[in-house]
């Protein structure tokens, strides 16, 4: 006992201890405003003079109402994330995945892409520190999509908004659709598709750094930097997204809905990913649309579809690509991962 | 004199990061030049897959993320 205290003792220094002793005060704070979120916008509702169910109302209330509970969830997610993602990182992730045979290397990379802290100003170091380590390239499109696709902010967000059954058939499908588009992708032979100078690049350097050992408090302050970071970026998003979904939830007709949107209209996915590729935002924008979408009656197979390819394909990241991916090969990738989309949505209307 | 390179694309933490180095080196009252380097090809020769990375007199020490603070100033009295 005490020779455990005495090597525990010079770990902790005081302010150790106020950092725990914060970060628990921040988790019981956020616990109570959680909590207090329907009183608080129906009284601001209340408050303004509009009747509460007009269509005007209707959009004030669910505005009010997902404001804060959407801030307060991405900061929780983006914590956690930041704390557990603490523990990967791409070097690691690409030494793991280096040394598996090529099969067990797709659903294993779209596992990492998950766990992998990643931004996508750096996938192209990425990219090269993969392709030239010898990781197959169909591999690392595996860990390319999954990142963006099944990640933490859209999954958590989906299951506070809209619940914890969507939020699994997300995770599910946008896992297979990342392990098998990958896999589609790396049997087609497109490594002659690459940029030259990348095709060049074989078994490439590999950085020797030390690894840098981290305290616990080391990994809280990730994640409060990331917080500071990721919510200081995207809180605009959110706001937009959230007004558009207030819009939809106040003012769109759910016959209209229904016809646009509805299971019966077969178009109506192909339509959803055509107009979601181009639309840049992230998952914490999307999902308020995602959950006035759901609530007028829009069909499950067409709003998968639609999420699905706004959060996974963007144009910024197909502009930062296109240094290492010729235009051709960024065609393919988009059209491999469009048509994993379409196959969800369509299989998610005709089923339900 | 050391030379420094702070590898990244031109984020907003590639840019921070080359303040806190030359912050850092004021403290100490070391000699630096800090190189930025954002050319994607050079970066991945250099090793770093995660940026903004950092190499001191030209040996990797750091990538992915800001660095400590502390950490950053033992990188470049060492």
């Amino acid at each position: 006992m005490t020779i455990e205290a005495q090597d525990a003792a010079p770990r902790h220094n005081p302010s150790d201890w106020l950092w725990y002793a914060g970060i628990s005060a921040a988790a019981v704070v956020w616990w109570l405003v959680y909590s207090q979120l329907i009183p608080f916008s129906e009284s601001v509702t209340s408050l303004l003079p509009v009747a509460r169910d007009s269509h005007t109302g209707e959009a004030i209330a669910f505005f009010v109402y997902d404001v804060p509970k959407v801030l307060l969830l991405l900061t929780g997610i983006v914590f956690v994330t930041g704390v557990l993602r603490s523990w990967f990182s791409p070097e690691k992730t690409r030494a793991i995945l280096a040394g598996k045979r090529e099969i067990l290397g797709y659903p294993l990379a779209a596992a990492l892409g998950v766990l992998t802290p990643f931004c996508s100003c750096s996938s192209v170091p990425l990219f090269i520190g993969f392709v030239s380590a010898g990781i197959p390239l169909g591999v690392t499109f595996s860990f390319l999509i999954a990142g963006p696709m099944v990640g933490p902010v859209g999954l958590g967000l989906l299951y506070g908004l809209v619940g914890w059954q969507i939020a699994t058939i997300y995770l599910v499908f946008g896992f297979t659709i990342s392990t098998v588009a990958g896999l589609v992708l790396g049997r087609l032979g497109l490594e002659r598709y690459l940029q030259d100078w990348v095709r060049e690049l074989n078994a490439g350097p590999v950085g020797d750094m030390p690894e840098e050992r981290l305290t616990l408090v080391g990994r809280l302050k990730i994640g409060v930097e990331q917080v500071r970071e990721i919510v200081g970026k995207v809180w605009i998003w959110v706001l937009v997204g959230i007004g558009i979904g207030a819009a939809i939830h106040g003012y769109v007709p759910e016959t209209v809905m229904l016809r646009i949107m509805g299971g019966e209209a077969w178009w109506s996915v192909p339509a959803a990913v055509v107009v979601g590729v181009p639309m840049y935002t992230n998952a914490a924008g999307v999902i308020p649309i995602v959950e006035a979408l759901l609530g007028k009656g829009a069909a499950l197979g067409t709003t998968l579809a639609f999420m699905m390819s706004v959060i996974a394909l963007s144009l910024p990241e197909m502009i930062i690509l296109k240094q290492v991916l010729t235009l051709r090969l960024i065609a393919i990738f988009i059209a491999v991962v469009s048509l994993g989309i379409l196959a969800t949505g369509f299989l998610f209307n005709a089923l339900l | 004199m050391k030379s420094v390179k702070v590898y990244g694309p031109g984020c907003k933490r590639c840019e921070t990061t080359e303040a806190m180095v030359k912050d850092a080196a004021a403290r100490l009252g070391i000699d630096v030049v800090v190189e930025k380097v954002t050319d994607p090809k050079s970066i991945a020769m250099a090793g770093v897959m995660s940026t903004p990375g950092i190499s001191v007199d030209g040996k990797l020490v750091h990538a992915g993320g800001l660095p400590d603070a502390v950490r950053l100033e033992g990188w470049l009295s060492a």
